[in-house]
């Protein structure tokens, strides 16, 4: 309970950060903050008490009774790859727009349109 | 963690920024090793190296960060919002099951029958590309979209016309 409210704090500090800032780069680094929160609650989520890695082994003699879920794992993994592609294009756009307008201020911005 | 994203998000210096967000993104790394999931810990790791190299060469171009004028309005109902957010996600909170109780409805299957359904040792693995290998393709199409727009946008040749 406590850890799922500490994670909803650092989404809340990402999106506090994208609704004040008015930085182009400030508003990637708080999306990218809310994406580390949301996957950090999905494993949370599938955490299990005293739980091991779901690998089996026959080494380590671990049985599938007493492994955490799987599923948000492999789910997560795809999320965090897709959440480097989606600041990788975020990032060529703000450089674009830096190159033809100098700033990363978006209020400068809105001046220069119009 | 924390700590180190309200610095990343309240440092007037973008690289002293970046710099703190990659801490937040390692101590992620290290979280994930401590829930059980090293696979994602791997990951997270070189994903986070190579954001930072990516958000280093953006802030490369600027001299000074952008002086600004103070404006009380916008972070007053910036708050107001996320604490009525806050709320409503505490309520919601309280309905699902507790921290280290999942309810391993679907993964049930998955660990049980994963050895002999798929062959593969590594649960994880076995769920990414083989039950839900759709998904994983999905996942290779968005990054290969993201690489063409990418491409598309910081191309030089052909756009000075």
């Amino acid at each position: 309970m406590t850890e799922y409210f500490l994670c909803w704090i650092l989404f809340c500090v990402g999106l506090y950060c994208v609704l004040t800032k008015r930085n182009l780069i400030k508003i990637i680094i708080g999306l990218g903050i809310m994406e580390y929160a949301v996957n950090l609650f999905f494993i949370l989520l599938g955490y299990k008490k005293d739980g091991v890695f779901p690998i089996l082994s026959k080494t380590l003699e671990t049985k599938p009774e007493m492994m955490v879920d799987p599923l948000p794992q492999a789910l997560i993994l795809t999320s965090i790859v897709i959440g480097l592609a989606t600041t990788c294009l975020l990032v060529s756009l703000a450089m674009h727009i830096y190159e033809k307008y100098g700033t990363y201020d978006v209020r400068e911005l809105r001046k220069l349109k119009g | 963690m924390i700590i180190g994203a309200v610095i990343a998000v309240e440092l007037k210096d973008l690289l002293g920024a970046i710099v703190a967000v990659g801490a937040v993104g390692l101590g992620l790394a290290a979280a994930f090793l401590f829930l059980q999931a090293p696979d994602l810990s791997i990951v997270q790791i070189v994903v986070e190296i190579l954001a930072l190299i990516i958000l280093i060469r953006a802030v490369g171009l600027t001299e000074k960060s952008s002086v600004r004028k103070s404006n009380w309005v916008s972070p007053a109902l910036a708050l107001m919002f996320i604490a009525v957010l806050l709320v409503f996600a505490y309520k919601a909170l309280l309905d699902i099951p507790g921290f280290g109780s999942p309810i391993l409805k679907v993964s049930q299957r998955y660990l049980f029958q994963g050895l002999k359904e798929t062959g593969a040792a590594n649960l994880v693995s076995a769920i990414i590309l083989d039950y839900r290998a759709l998904d994983t393709l999905g996942e290779a199409t968005i990054l290969f979209t993201a690489v063409i727009g990418v491409l598309a946008v910081i191309r030089k040749i052909g756009r000075k016309k």
